[in-house]
């Protein structure tokens, strides 16, 4: 059963009600702003000097003789995008895409892809202590929040969401189809133990609330009810899911994609990645109509990659990178970032591009331009420890 | 805290494969331990190929691929992509059967510790397939690496799995060259260091061990030489080994380049006594709980680094401390185990298992499988399976779960069995009485045995 047509019919009102400006979209709305934040986590380490590539440096070409030398989209004399880009060239030229570089989370050293992603999804210095994720920090720095208020969506955990503030987690593929009397038997048996009940009645509550356009959505044109799952196409299933969900009373959506970590062969690798960023782009723009006007897309990334290519045609865990962002809601065909050079005595333990400014400062700048957190708020909630003062303004 | 002892039911859920109709349960430690040290009864009953001996072979893979790329253009381009393709469908099959007869073997047997060990291990060394022709080399990995040592020692574990063709191709090993080789001076290519910072951050000593990037360089270089390609098969290639010796963790190893450079090095960095701390950790997580009592973690630590990473006498101490046994149940079985679990309380026998044909494998095991989180042998990276309870038991985990419970026993089997019985076939002779309850008020069969298996009683362990 659909949810709102069961809140809808419990008023006793009818489908007038849908007219009545008792019931606005505003009013529907569960949180305090209209504005809308897509995080898409980007697993493995996007090698950002390829991805959108600084042909207009010196040392670039001699770096990566195999990588980025053929056929990047020129956006001005100095940065090349990365062909597999192309679908989004629009975007960029619109104003609704556009980029950071030389950026990094705080993490330095090990390069680990686990201490990594845990690092940027806390949005903490270090990964001692914390246990949740700076997109359930800024949750709780605002009052008026509800659980559909944010989605982490898809098949991973997401840290980036978890925290003690409530938010709601699902994969477009899942179902929960069950009669009414094994509904009531399996809330007897969940009942006592919490871990279970929660998860339980979270799960009837989202399965009982999706629409049978987005259940189409996800199964397949036939909407057939097997659980089909496409790796090729699950990028678009989760865009799909997030847009559904965001034209809704859902304000913020993380997900993310994999295959990022090119250690070989980066030429096929990476163009496989970024046609499906590409394609996760688009999807949400094209679902989520107007409100694409009012959203903005954040692609972070745990660290960037070397800046010489490596042994084997690709690039190893490195620092500095890129963060793409996109959407309506902010001002994009632009490369913001102070860019340090790749010279030898430029680059970071003479591997790295130098990161020149804190990722988490980008977010921040966001937050505050669509939801109007005090910057007070950013750098002690939200990021603890992270400088405001240079943050890049993003937002319109 | 009262000191909890041994207890059957405990012993075939948190540290076996689960209750059964037909099978026993665990009479004692000793028991369970002197299982473990004899023969592989599941193995041997149902056999999976290793990675010399499985079909298609590589060398099939090479002709085929190779067979269709050569016939472009030529009256056989037809047969040769056929060819081809059909190799392709033969690599799944192969991957389907392996895996029903994992599942089998967990399903029917009384030695249910020794599944449930080479899960851990199979996990603590993960590897996946980067490309199509390694899809069916995962469980041969498994056999080949895992399973021998399981009750062996830990440092033989680490050099068949280093030197195994599924991890050099997985952690990007077979690439890396040294610079200052041969092969490196005359191509100008480099280090490749994944398999050599995995093989720090997890599978020996954790990411917080006193290492730095300059040791992950030098254990980088000291690895270059180790190589498998699918036309030659491995090989220690000195060509492409890099020059002089590598200090790693302050200790200095030979400039002799040769495999046995390799062995002693990986030999000498397993028996660090910081791994004995790295790996009695996440045996307690395992099986035990996400925060395992630091009593518990030291006597397996101790155990582990006194026998020289003996791995019955570890797996000993694990089973023999009084924090291995305590009655709260804070462990949930993971997607893979509670199938098999499940199947195995169904009364499920090999044949039943190994008869799944390829659409209900796909409905019923793949696909739920990965609503449940779990994309079948595909975790996100090298460090697997999460071992924490609420990454599991999300509400899209959980709806996998249910809807599995309620779904698959019916379509799956002839005849389900009465719910009304089958609770203490699940959850042993004393059930919670909530799912005693919810089992004799379903409606259906379907739904009563699907209530049962739902219930956390039967998923945490």
């Amino acid at each position: 059963m659909d949810r709102r047509n069961f809140l809808i019919g419990g008023t006793a009102l009818g489908c007038s009600l849908a007219a009545s400006p008792l019931v606005t979209p505003v009013a529907m709305a569960a949180g305090p702003w209209d504005n809308r934040l897509v995080v898409i986590v980007l697993r493995g380490g996007m090698d950002g000097l390829d991805a959108l590539r600084p042909v207009g440096d010196p040392d670039y070409a001699s770096l990566r003789p195999n990588l980025g030398q053929a056929s990047g989209l020129s956006i001005d004399p100095f940065w090349s995008l990365h062909p597999a880009l192309e679908p989004l060239l629009p975007l960029w030229q619109a104003g609704e895409l556009g980029a950071v570089h030389a950026t990094s989370t705080p993490y330095r050293g090990k390069r680990s892809h686990f201490d990594g992603q845990d690092i940027l999804e806390a949005g903490s210095t270090d990964i001692d202590g914390v246990s949740d994720g700076w997109l359930n920090r800024m949750l709780g720095a605002v009052p008026g929040m509800t659980a559909e208020v944010a989605y982490a969506i898809g098949q991973e955990q997401m840290l980036i969401l978890t925290g003690p503030n409530p938010r709601l987690r699902w994969s477009p593929q899942a179902r929960l189809d069950m009669s009414p009397q094994a509904r009531r038997l399996l809330e007897l048996v969940l009942h006592d133990d919490p871990m279970f009940r929660n998860a339980s009645l979270q799960a009837v509550d989202i399965a009982d609330s999706l629409t049978e356009e987005a259940l189409a959505a996800a199964t397949g044109e036939d909407g057939a009810t097997s659980m089909r799952v496409s790796p090729r196409g699950d990028h678009r299933a989760l865009a799909q899911f997030a847009a559904s969900r965001l034209v809704g009373d859902t304000r913020i959506a993380s997900f993310s994609l994999n295959g990022w970590d090119t250690h070989n062969g980066q030429v096929g690798s990476l163009r496989g990645a970024l046609g499906r960023l590409s394609e996760t782009i688009l999807t949400l723009k094209d679902n989520l109509g107007p409100v694409w006007g009012k959203t903005a897309v954040l692609c972070m990334t745990e660290f960037g990659r070397t800046a010489r290519e490596n042994g084997t045609k690709g690039t190893d865990h490195g620092t500095g990178g890129t963060m793409f962002y996109a959407g309506g809601a902010l001002r994009g065909g632009q490369v913001l970032g102070r860019w340090p050079g790749l010279a030898e005595v430029d680059l970071l333990d003479a591997r790295d591009l130098m990161p020149t400014s804190d990722v988490r400062a980008a977010a921040g700048s966001v937050m505050q331009g669509l939801f109007g957190l005090s910057r007070e708020m950013i750098e002690t909630t939200v990021f603890p420890g992270v400088d405001m003062s240079s943050a890049p303004r993003l937002t319109l | 805290m009262a000191a909890s002892a041994f207890d059957p039911i405990i012993a075939a859920t948190r540290f076996g494969t689960g209750l059964s109709p037909r099978i026993a349960l665990p009479a004692s430690v000793e028991a369970m331990l002197s299982q473990l040290a004899g023969p592989d009864v599941a193995a041997d009953a149902l056999p999976i190929a290793g990675f010399q001996t499985m079909r298609p072979s590589m060398t099939e893979w090479v002709a085929a691929s190779t067979g269709a790329r050569d016939a472009r253009g030529t009256d056989r381009e037809e047969d040769a992509r056929e060819a081809f393709q059909a190799l392709k469908r033969a690599i799944d099959d192969t991957r389907r059967r392996q895996h029903l007869q994992a599942i089998a073997r967990a399903v029917t047997t009384e030695d249910g510790l020794r599944e449930r060990l080479v899960v851990f291990w199979a996990d603590h060394f993960t590897v996946k397939a980067k490309n199509q022709s390694f899809r069916h080399a995962l469980h041969p990995f498994v056999e080949d690496a895992i399973r021998p040592h399981v009750a062996g020692s830990f440092a033989d574990m680490v050099v068949a799995v280093t030197l195994h063709p599924a991890m050099l191709t997985y952690l990007d090993q077979s690439g890396s060259v040294g610079p200052n080789s041969p092969v490196g001076e005359r191509s100008g290519r480099g280090l490749n260091e994944n398999l050599a910072r995995e093989l720090l951050e997890l599978h020996l000593f954790g990411v917080d061990a006193g290492y730095d990037q300059r040791d992950v360089t030098e254990l980088a270089e000291l690895l270059t030489g180790l190589r498998y390609d699918r036309r030659h098969g491995f090989s220690y290639s000195p060509r492409w080994a890099e020059p002089g010796a590598e200090r790693v963790m302050r200790r200095r190893y030979s400039d002799k380049a040769d495999l046995s450079t390799v062995t002693t090095a990986l030999r000498d960095l397993a028996s660090r006594p910081a791994v004995s701390r790295h790996i009695a950790r996440k045996l307690a997580v395992h099986f035990v709980a996400e925060d395992p009592s630091p009593g518990l973690i030291d006597a397996i630590s101790l155990a582990f680094r006194e026998s020289g990473g003996d791995l019955l006498a570890t797996t000993h101490a694990l089973l023999s401390h009084p924090g291995a046994w305590t009655p709260a149940r804070q462990k949930v079985r993971r997607p893979d185990l509670f199938i098999a679990s499940a199947f195995r309380a169904l009364g499920l026998q090999a044949e039943d298992v190994l008869a799944i044909d390829r659409k209900s494998y796909q409905r019923w095991i793949i696909q739920p499988m990965t609503i449940m989180g779990q994309p079948f042998q595909n975790p996100t990276g090298p460090d697997g399976w999460s071992e924490a309870p609420a990454d599991w038991i999300t509400p899209q985990g959980l709806a996998g779960r249910i809807t599995w419970a309620l779904g698959a026993p019916d379509a799956l089997m002839g005849d389900l069995p009465d719910p009304r019985a089958f609770v203490a076939t699940a959850l042993g002779p004393s059930p919670a009485q909530n799912v005693v309850f919810a089992a004799n008020a379903a409606e259906t069969r379907a739904d009563g045995i699907g209530v049962v298996l739902s219930s956390p009683a039967f998923q945490r362990i």
